[in-house]
């Protein structure tokens, strides 16, 4: 019999496997096709101070291996979030979520965070500082060091739970922001989100995303994103969470010999909704071929 | 919402760029005319979004037009091939605010959908009549099978190659009365059918779409009840929600 449990920040997960933010909505559309709380956890679309409407359509693009979107973290504001979404997110799934929270100022981050830090069902705080759709909002938090430690400070100067912090890819030195994140007394990293990339449409020749610029997601970003783990891990003495086109049991097995003690999925939900399930129901069959009893054991195994 | 595999019993040429595909399978998860199926094809990330033309018990039929390499590649699919779908997506025409005499107003590609909806207004007592809208006669398809179910069909071309010259708005006058109208059809012919129809209607609407499920939010649209999401709460609207 293995393992697949494995603790993060004092949360014991059932599995590693978690729906990535704002690939899974709040998990109705989810909760309809499969019993959703075989999951992990649920990291929930991303919630913002006020309510927005997001990037003009087209937002998305199709690439080789992936998609880019720019859908500019529409959402119906934290208050709403708060009062509507999680309670009726509560009757589907009944383990602790992770609240998604982005902000365009250092206020708004630690107004929304100190709001969400009360709701009981919300075990990790996930702070986005690297949104790359929203112009002067979350990007720059995540590219500098100075900004990012900045955000974590006020944010773990009001809030009670594990806070995590979510970099951005489109850095000079991971390594650098991660580590500002640490020193401010964050209590993990998430990792990677997007990649700001973009496509041009040959018979309009004009770009097919209407914000221009979006961020790249999906399998081809995989490597790019394990390196990042695998870097981070080696700065840090905080738990990460790794992301980046993960798609696959091997792809969850990969990404925590890099270093991650769970994996979220992104872009596999968008083209396969039973993405999450299928690699819950194949993680412990790649298990036992690879011999691997405790599945924490594996974290960072590959140092 | 239901994932399976289905087979390709025919997929033929009907028209310039326009083909037409019998998938067999399982077609229990469609509650509705005018919801869509999402296609993965190989080699491509992405899901094909396709209206749904016609369906029964076993077969689904779906009528698209070649505008890139993945419907390029469908239009190359033979016979017993398997393609991976998710189907029952949207929430479809509601045939119930039709009345007696609703009108169906169909555009180029935007004409599929209408063809299972016409056939649930006839079976539950309406008599609609048909307009659809072509660029010219070459391109025109699906006349004939509406025709077959004896609705009164007025075909238009913009160059006057065939049927009435002009736009499907041209074709309103000689309709006479109708007691409701549900479209499909491209963005600029939505705005003038909005602003020459009577009465209230419904518009089948047609975005990017990353998942075609409600998770991702690629394909929101602004309307007076608030945002909505095309694949999910649509892709069909009601006149009184839509703002331009």
């Amino acid at each position: 019999m293995v393992n697949t449990k494995v603790t993060l920040s004092g949360l014991t997960l059932d599995n590693p496997v978690i729906p990535a933010s704002g690939t899974f909505g709040f998990g109705y559309e989810f909760a309809d096709i499969y019993d959703i709380n075989i999951l992990g956890s649920i990291s929930c679309k991303g919630t913002t101070k006020e309510p927005r409407f997001g990037n003009p359509t087209p937002r998305i693009a199709e690439c080789t291996n992936g998609l880019i979107n720019s859908v500019g973290l529409q959402n119906p504001g934290i208050n709403k979030i708060i009062s509507e979404e999680l309670p009726k997110l509560s009757q589907y799934y009944k383990k602790p979520v992770i609240a998604n929270i982005s902000g365009f100022s250092v206020e708004e981050y630690a107004y929304s965070c100190e709001k969400i830090d009360k709701c009981e069902q919300v075990g990790i705080i996930e702070v986005n500082i690297s949104c790359p759709n929203v112009h002067n909002g979350g990007m720059s938090f995540g590219t500098s060091a100075k900004s990012a430690f900045e955000v974590t400070k006020a944010v773990k100067a009001v809030t009670t739970k594990p806070v995590y912090m979510k970099l951005s890819p489109n850095v000079t030195d991971i390594k650098e922001i991660a580590k500002a994140c640490e020193e401010a007394g964050a209590d993990g990293i998430s990792l990677i989100n997007t990649l700001l990339g973009m496509r041009i449409d040959l018979k309009t020749r004009k770009p097919v995303i209407a914000n221009k610029m979006g961020g790249f997601s999906g399998p081809a970003i995989f490597p790019v994103a394990l390196r990042m783990v695998y870097q981070v891990y080696d700065t840090v003495n905080i738990p990460i969470i790794g992301m980046g086109g993960v798609s696959s049991a091997r792809d969850v097995i990969e990404m925590m010999l890099a270093g991650a003690t769970a994996v979220q999925v992104g872009a596999a939900n968008l083209v396969d909704p039973f993405a999450c399930k299928k690699i819950i129901e194949e993680l412990p069959v790649v298990m036992q071929h690879l011999e691997i009893e405790n599945l924490q054991d594996l974290i960072g195994g590959s140092h | 919402m239901k994932q399976g595999i289905y087979s390709v019993v025919s997929n033929i040429k009907i028209a310039k760029d326009v083909y037409k595909m019998i998938l067999s399978g399982d077609t229990s998860a469609i509650t509705a005319p005018g919801q869509f199926v999402n296609i993965k094809l190989d080699g491509f990330y992405l899901r094909r979004p396709i209206s749904i033309c016609d369906y029964d018990e076993t077969n689904i039929t779906i009528i698209y037009k070649v505008v890139g390499q993945g419907t390029e590649l469908m239009s190359k699919l033979d016979p017993y091939q398997k393609l991976d779908l998710l189907v029952g997506l949207g929430n479809g025409f509601d045939i119930s605010t039709s009345g007696d005499k609703p009108l169906l107003i169909g555009g180029g590609v935007g004409v599929p959908p209408l063809y299972n909806l016409c056939k649930q207004l006839l079976a539950k007592g309406a008599v609609p009549n048909v307009i659809l809208g072509f660029n010219t006669s070459y391109e025109i398809f699906a006349a004939k099978s509406f025709e077959k179910l004896g609705v009164k069909v007025f075909v238009t071309t913009v160059d006057g190659s065939s049927g009435i010259k002009g736009f499907v708005t041209d074709a309103l006058p000689l309709v006479g009365d109708y007691s409701y109208f549900y479209t499909c059809g491209p963005l600029p012919m939505f705005k003038a059918v909005y602003n020459a129809t009577a009465t209230s209607g419904q518009f089948s609407f047609e975005e990017r779409m990353g998942c075609g499920f409600g998770a991702c939010m690629g394909c929101t649209y602004k309307t007076k009840d608030g945002n909505k999401r095309i694949c999910k709460d649509g892709p069909v609207l009601v006149k009184e929600e839509i703002v331009w």
